[in-house]
């Protein structure tokens, strides 16, 4: 009994021209509900088609502009090398990644806990407030020199060029965010008696979060960042080394295929961070939406 | 609409003549404030017997909720005293459970956890409590919602739930500030109910701050009516209508006479509102 599947006579209500409407709207609701997902990648189509037609119709010389295909075939050649081949890039991003990630712990544990530690003592903040502003307004690339200088060539200067330039944006919202808790919270601790390392725990901690990771969404935003400035100041190895080359070489089409590869590790890196901050700020996120909801 | 039983405080060998909190000339200046120094209380002294259920009425910023803080222990009187079972209270103890005006659920906690959260700061057996939690959300109406988020509940369910979080403590005294000012009136007649239902059932000492002079002479055995800057204790009103009370008592003319009275005398220290 298949009358089901093969319905003879198709009704009135199912006819063609009905047919198509739904569709479109169908796209127009999941462009609205996920823009992330439609118009974000055909405006990305739409750059490269315009920067394919520039290059080509105005022959734009190779070493200003190369052509999308040029950058293209460069990056899947760089791809096209083992991991342990210092001739291509999953090598030298490996190592790049690695100096990112590490920096960026290092500067976010080191930052969280020491701006919780001053933000839970007035005369600790008040005595060291002073040494943060000095230092946040010294350019951190600037010390990159120096570190390389007592570290070396090898990883660890950059990990911590990266984990000086993290540290301080978590560390200011650690402070700010341990300020931000509201007094009533620590009230209600109070009158239970709470000892003050679980009102840190329990309440302070987790009121802070917020703050905490907006903080650590600029880290990872500058944690590449930290790692590529200490390997141009002198590297063996990572993606910042193979941009010195391939300008000092005038190899524009990779230079670019490094620059498409640096944003999908910061992109990575700082989506990673998202997703952690849904994870465990979800109850902050939720009020985000509602309140975005009631306007 | 709620009725497991919440069982009285566990053993107290306390001579019933003792006042179970004993306040003297007890004096309150906050300083530093945008205003200099603000005498919020001045001079306030009572008794209160084992069992009580009092409430405090008085207007907006006569100091009310400075004087539930220094019972709670969370304020140290400017000067004066004030005596637990005859020990001065210095700092906040397990005799006191406190209901603030705001719910102040803690957002990354599911209701339970909140409700926990007193028994984890005293370091208590978790799992024991455990079943105590869910029982006692269902005595206050919230059964189902154990596992539920805070902002999923209604203002009056998330002040049922820190009314919950308070007599998990098993506290001998509850202290209330102004728990429903924000609720509509309906629900607020029936959290009245649950307050007596709750104090019937425990015979813990409550003392209930509100605004509302109707509230306070519908629940209380006593009203201490106070006034305005600096705070003091200008009266101390029996209400004697017979408990278990409903909400018919409401339309008596007993009930109306000692609304008329507090209101009277409300004015008279110059608040015409509620
Ligand atoms: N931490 C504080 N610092 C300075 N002044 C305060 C502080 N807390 C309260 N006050 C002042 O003390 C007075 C009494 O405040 P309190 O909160 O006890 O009043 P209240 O009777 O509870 O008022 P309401 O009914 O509006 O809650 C007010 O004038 C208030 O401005
Ligand atoms: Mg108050």
């Amino acid at each position: 009994m298949t009358a089901v599947d093969s319905t003879p006579f198709p009704s009135a209500r199912s006819a063609p021209p009905t047919r198509r409407r739904p569709v479109i709207a169908n796209w127009a609701r999941l462009m609205r509900r996920r823009p992330e997902w439609t118009i974000t990648p055909a405006l990305v189509v739409l750059m490269i088609a315009a920067w394919a037609f520039v290059t080509h119709v105005f022959n734009v010389p190779e070493f200003v502009l190369p052509r999308p295909e040029a950058v293209w075939s460069a990056l899947v050649e760089g791809l096209s090398h083992g991991p342990t081949d210092a001739g291509g890039y999953w090598y030298h991003a490996g190592i790049t990644i690695y100096e990112s990630l590490a920096g960026l712990v290092l500067g976010s544990v080191f930052g969280g806990l020491i701006g919780f530690g001053l933000g839970s003592s007035q005369l600790l903040e008040r005595t060291f407030y002073p040494f943060i502003i000095a230092f946040q307004a010294l350019p951190k690339v600037a010390l990159a020199p120096l570190l390389v200088i007592w570290f070396g060539l090898g990883f660890d200067g950059k990990i911590y060029i990266t984990a000086i330039i993290t540290f301080f944006p978590v560390l200011v919202s650690a402070i700010a965010g341990s300020h931000a808790v509201d007094p009533e919270r620590l009230d209600l601790a109070r009158s239970c008696n709470a000892r003050p390392s679980q009102i840190l725990r329990k309440i302070v901690i987790p009121s802070a979060l917020p703050f905490l990771f907006a903080g650590l969404n600029v880290a990872s935003a500058l944690a590449v960042l930290g790692a590529i400035v200490g390997e141009f100041v002198g590297a063996r190895a990572g993606l910042g080394m193979l941009l010195i080359q391939y300008d000092q070489a005038m190899q524009i089409a990779p230079l670019f295929a490094i620059l498409v590869l640096l944003g999908v590790i910061g992109f990575a890196i700082n989506y990673a961070v998202r997703v952690a901050e849904r994870k465990y700020c979800f109850w902050a996120q939720r009020g985000r939406h509602a309140m975005a909801a009631s306007h | 609409m709620l009725d497991v039983e919440v069982p009285a405080s566990s053993a107290r060998a306390i001579d019933a003549r003792q006042p179970i909190i004993s306040a003297r000339q007890v004096t309150q200046i906050y300083k530093g404030g945008s205003a200099g120094a603000v005498t919020a209380l001045s001079n306030v002294g009572f008794d209160i017997e084992q069992g009580e259920l009092i409430s405090l009425v008085g207007p907006s910023g006569c100091g009310k909720s400075t004087l539930l803080r220094i019972l709670a222990g969370l304020n140290r009187p400017t000067a004066g005293t004030v005596e637990l079972h005859g020990r001065p209270r210095l700092e906040p103890g397990p005799e006191t459970a406190v209901v603030f005006q705001q719910p102040i659920l803690l957002p990354w906690r599911t209701i339970l956890e909140n409700v926990l959260l007193p028994i984890e700061f005293r370091e208590l057996a978790l799992p024991a409590y455990r079943t105590r939690a869910v029982e006692l959300l269902a005595s206050v109406g919230l059964d189902g919602f154990e596992n539920r988020y805070p902002h999923e509940l209604s203002g009056g369910m998330q002040q049922r739930a820190a009314i919950a979080r308070a007599l998990i403590q098993d506290p001998e005294i509850l202290l209330m500030d102004e728990p429903f000012g924000a609720l509509d009136a309906m629900t607020r007649e029936q959290m009245n109910l649950d307050v007596l239902r709750i104090w019937r059932e425990s015979r813990k000492t409550i003392i209930f701050v509100t605004h509302s002079i109707s509230e306070a002479v519908f629940l209380s055995q006593r009203v201490f009516v106070m006034s305005p800057r600096p705070g003091r204790l200008t009266e101390i009103l029996d209400i004697d209508l017979p408990f278990p009370r409903s909400l018919d008592v409401i339309n008596t003319d007993a009930f109306g006479r000692y609304t008329a009275r507090i209101r009277g005398l409300l004015q008279a220290i110059g608040d015409v509102s509620s």
